[in-house]
């Protein structure tokens, strides 16, 4: 399956939806902070993983597909659902991507400091897409 | 003010990250920046220069359980809506207990 960019995409979210995300996103970076502040950081670190941006995004997906099919005059109850899943299975591996994130930034942090960020995010991308590239070998084997 | 920078970064990362989302096609593959480190590099970048390296190394092995719980959650959430046909709401938002409760078990049982 080929990756590719669909930029009309982006003409299907209100700009309300854009600004729920910067909202949702601005405060649960709040609240990692006020957890490391009060608890620490060993604490404040699970939150980094908070999933409320994609609480957000599947229940977005999930209308718009939905959306979709209503413009063409079929129920899209199930395709809204489908497509929620698809981006839950793929959010399932971009978690393994994102501990190796976080494994990067434990290890190289002491020594190299704000560097082990660029390589936790570039191991991040690497390990993410290794694993959709693997999930998707083994499904089309089947 | 700190907390002021913190919302704004935050929210312009996430943002950055959910337009990619948007646009990327296939949606297993857009799903895949759902678990963006967004909030962690507004947070650990402010974090480095505030609190210093050994403060965000701490953060960040704290990180790795909290991710491994994000990764259970979505496996979790697919099962619902596949499976038992749960709206994308319900199936994301009753999870999110699960998150938690697997996120502060790992931390209790590995690091104390």
């Amino acid at each position: 399956m080929i990756v590719h960019a669909k930029f009309s995409a982006l003409g299907e979210s209100r700009w309300y939806e854009y600004l729920v995300r910067f909202v949702l996103g601005g405060l649960t970076t709040v609240v990692a902070g006020v957890v490391a502040d009060l608890y620490g950081p060993q604490m404040g670190g699970l939150f980094l993983a908070f999933p409320a941006i994609f609480y957000a995004s599947a229940t977005l997906i999930e209308k718009h597909e939905r959306q979709r099919k209503k413009e063409r005059g079929v129920a899209g109850q199930r395709r809204g659902t489908d497509a929620a899943a698809l981006d839950a299975s793929g959010a399932a591996l971009g978690g393994i991507g994102l501990a190796a994130f976080a494994l990067a930034v434990w290890l190289l942090a002491p020594e190299y400091g704000l560097a082990s960020l660029v390589i936790g995010s570039i191991a991040w991308i690497l390990v993410s897409v290794t694993g959709w590239r693997l999930h998707q070998e083994i499904r089309h084997s089947r | 003010m700190d907390y002021v920078v913190r919302f704004v970064a935050g929210g312009l990362i996430v943002s950055a990250f959910a337009i990619l989302g948007d646009v990327l096609r296939p949606k297993s593959f857009a799903g895949l920046f759902a678990a963006a480190p967004s909030i962690a590099l507004a947070t650990l970048t402010m974090a480095t220069y505030k609190e210093g390296s050994a403060y965000v190394s701490i953060e960040g092995r704290s990180m790795i359980l909290g991710a491994i719980a994000l990764s259970l959650y979505c496996v979790v959430v697919c099962q619902l809506l596949m499976r038992f046909r749960f709206s994308a709401v319900t199936a994301t938002g009753s999870s999110l207990v699960l998150w938690l409760v697997m996120a502060l078990g790992f931390k209790q049982i590995l690091i104390g």
